[in-house]
């Protein structure tokens, strides 16, 4: 499985869950903490994430940045178990 | 806007585009203005064409769009973004030029502005943002509210022997020669997401071959409007507003 | 002040057609505009003239409301645009122009008025100087306006307005009447291509990565900010009052002054001559930009003559602004025409007697 990871802009996050229901992994929740504007944001909560891109579809307020790993990573990880 | 630093091993593969400030949006929780937003200028964007894009933001929720679009834009009276629409594009014929509107400004107050300007076949794109209700004056009916639907001044419900049906303009606008490329999309789920920006990257593209106008509905939530968290509008949004406003091509020129 | 630059030989036209030909040679780049009596010669005159020359669009909206939005969008873009209508149109344009003022947009307009309110009639009529000169649409704003008294000026107007609009980042207007616009005279053109297009760095015609993205906008939510470009907008109406401008005829011993634009100032130049016959000395001025209003002179020669006339084809709107600039030092009178009926000179002459008997001139009244 490829990796991903999102980063996650908390000051601009409403809250509004759309990534939530868009993540195909599960991998994001609110956050029981909240932001200066008082909302509870989005944090990654678990370590499946394999950067689909879905949940920044989907945030209204471009909070969210993906990553996925690098194709030279991919080719290092491929070639190890060969 | 902070600097991210990308993790060990990995590669960016999206991020907001440069086209967009970093000015935070002020719409409401869920609201799909930001996506609508976002996609626009993410073709702008790819497509290098932000020095020959002036856009026309309505009046409407998306009054402040040009806080949002980094590029040059002007903001239109009620109803009337495509007729600024057409002045900038009839003086600036090489540019590219898209006014964002709603549905109370689009298919209300604005509807002889709209059929006219498709029926010269302006050259210009037309994003029409329908969510079936007036979100910034507080969710009052649109002409596109849905018959049944409640809104603060239909409290029991919009009644067609009262206030008529909802109005269907992509499907009126598609009749007219002067249309040149016309859809229905949305923007509430990662796929309708990635459909809508494919159908802006065509309508920007035939800009160029100065055939006619091109006209993309949006079929858009309102979760303050319509009193529903941003899940259950976008779920509501799918049983309800989409049977009245089916996703897809209304007229799609001859390559 | 603006110094014109002439043909050498004059031509005979109808006014409108004057003032669209001024359009073409003063480099107009758009023209948005819809039919409406008395003037859809504008219209007419630009869409057979305009092909002939590069690059000018000519436009015939849905509505005047879409003609004036449109021309919101192409003066924001950078272009020398133009609108004409008659007074309805104009009624229905005023919250686009209001839109145009706030975001400090130089563009003309053009108010050829016929008689009203409603639709009233085709014939000329001068009562929507309020209209034009107090704001006309919502919120604080002026226009800066004009108003030709004949062909020439009709012409020459178009120049001025445009060259006005850009240097101060404001909409003008040339509100003529129905009459100039139908009337058929000699005029000598300002020469084609004598107005050079001012430096708009503030247009939207896409963002260059060497500067910031520009705005055309008039919402300005924060009241602080609301209130800086109003008194900004103030400032420069303050600073255009340079720009005013008036003709004095016979002023100098007059003892009744008769105050009128446009077509009413020609018709009171006859009168005066009626009443110099019959042995009483009348001065006329006219004002030729109606805003900013020449409130001085007017408030000088009170210091001398004895009583003032305002003459107008409507109800007594001018008038007001006549008051004004006298103060209470002397009578001012009102002497209208309503409904598009011209006031001829034996009525006006009739009103100097009755004015010159009251102010017992008639020593002189032999």
């Amino acid at each position: 499985m490829i990796r991903g990871t999102v980063h996650i802009e908390t000051e601009i996050c409403k809250g509004c869950e759309l990534c939530i229901a868009a993540c195909p992994q599960d991998s994001l929740a609110l956050s029981s903490n909240i932001n200066r504007k008082g909302y509870r944001y989005v944090e990654l909560v678990q370590d499946n994430c394999t950067g689909c891109v879905n949940c920044a579809l989907v945030c209204p307020d471009s909070a969210i940045t993906v990553f996925r790993q690098s194709k030279s990573a991919v080719r290092k990880i491929v070639s190890a178990s060969v | 806007m902070n600097t991210i630093t990308i993790p060990d091993e990995m590669e960016l593969v999206y991020s907001k585009p440069e086209t967009i400030t970093d000015t935070p949006l002020h719409y409401c929780p869920g609201c799909t203005h930001g996506v609508i937003h976002r996609v626009l200028m993410e073709v702008v964007n790819e497509m290098g064409i932000a020095e020959q894009t002036v856009g026309v933001a309505p009046v409407g929720c998306s009054v402040f769009a040009y806080n949002y679009m980094n590029i040059d834009m002007q903001e239109a009276a009620h109803g009337r973004a495509s007729a600024v629409a057409t002045g900038i594009r009839r003086v600036l014929p090489e540019k590219y030029v898209f006014s964002y509107q709603g549905d109370g400004d689009l298919a209300a107050i604005g509807t002889a502005e709209t059929i006219h300007s498709v029926n010269r076949g302006e050259n210009i794109l037309i994003v029409f943002v329908n969510n079936g209700i007036y979100g910034m004056t507080g969710g009052q009916m649109a002409p596109t509210t849905l018959l049944g639907m409640v809104t603060s001044t239909t409290p029991f419900g919009r009644e067609q022997s009262a206030m008529g049906y909802p109005i269907k303009m992509t499907d009126l606008v598609a009749q007219l020669p002067g249309a040149y490329y016309v859809t229905r999309q949305a923007a509430y789920t990662a796929a309708t997401v990635r459909k809508l920006k494919k159908a802006i990257e065509k309508a920007f593209q035939f800009q160029t071959r100065k055939k006619g106008t091109c006209f993309i509905e949006v079929v858009s939530n309102c979760p303050s409007g319509w009193k529903m968290t941003p899940i259950e509008a976008n779920d509501w949004l799918e049983k309800n507003m989409l049977p009245m406003y089916p996703l897809g091509d209304l007229k799609v020129p001859k390559e | 002040m603006y110094q014109f630059q002439y043909d050498s030989t004059p031509k005979l036209m109808k006014g409108n057609e004057a003032l669209a030909e001024a359009a073409l040679r003063a480099g107009m780049q758009g023209y948005f505009g819809y039919p409406i009596t008395p003037q859809s010669e504008v219209l007419e005159y630009l869409t057979e003239h305009a092909p002939k020359r590069k690059n000018v669009v000519v436009l015939q909206a849905e509505s005047e409301v879409a003609s004036i939005n449109m021309i919101y969008g192409a003066a924001g873009a950078g272009a020398r645009v133009m609108t004409s209508s008659s007074s309805p149109g104009i009624s229905l344009m005023q919250e686009g122009i209001s839109y145009i003022a706030s975001a400090e947009l130089p563009c003309l307009l053009v108010n050829v008025q016929r008689g009203g309110p409603g639709l009233g009639t085709i014939q000329p009529s001068q009562a929507d100087y309020f209209q034009a000169t107090k704001g006309g649409g919502h919120g604080d704003y002026h226009l800066f306006v004009l108003a030709p008294s004949s062909v020439q000026e009709m012409a020459e107007h178009v120049f001025l307005g445009f060259h006005i609009a850009e240097k101060y980042r404001m909409p003008s207007l040339v509100l003529a009447d129905g009459a100039l616009g139908q009337m058929l005279e000699k005029v000598l053109l300002p020469k084609d291509g004598s107005l050079p297009y001012a430096e708009k760095s503030w247009a939207t015609t896409g963002k260059t990565k060497d500067r910031e993205r520009n705005i055309i906008t008039s919402l300005h939510i924060d009241p602080n900010k609301m209130e800086m470009i109003n008194l900004q907008l103030q400032d420069k109406y303050r600073k255009l009052k340079q720009e005013i401008r008036f003709e004095e005829i016979n002023t100098k011993d007059a003892d009744i002054i008769l105050v009128a634009y446009g077509l009413t100032a020609r018709i009171c130049q006859k009168a005066m001559d009626l009443a110099k016959e019959k042995g009483i000395q009348v001065g006329v001025v006219r004002p030729i930009t109606l805003y900013p209003f020449p409130y001085e002179i007017l408030s000088t020669l009170a210091e001398k003559a004895s009583a003032f006339l305002t003459v107008e084809m409507n109800a007594g709107q001018m008038v007001e602004d006549v008051r004004l600039a006298i103060n209470g030092k002397r009578p001012v009178f009102f002497k209208g025409r309503m409904g598009g009926i011209i006031p001829n000179p034996e009525e006006i002459l009739l009103e100097i007697e009755t004015i010159a008997e009251k102010q017992q001139l008639k020593n002189i009244y032999a």
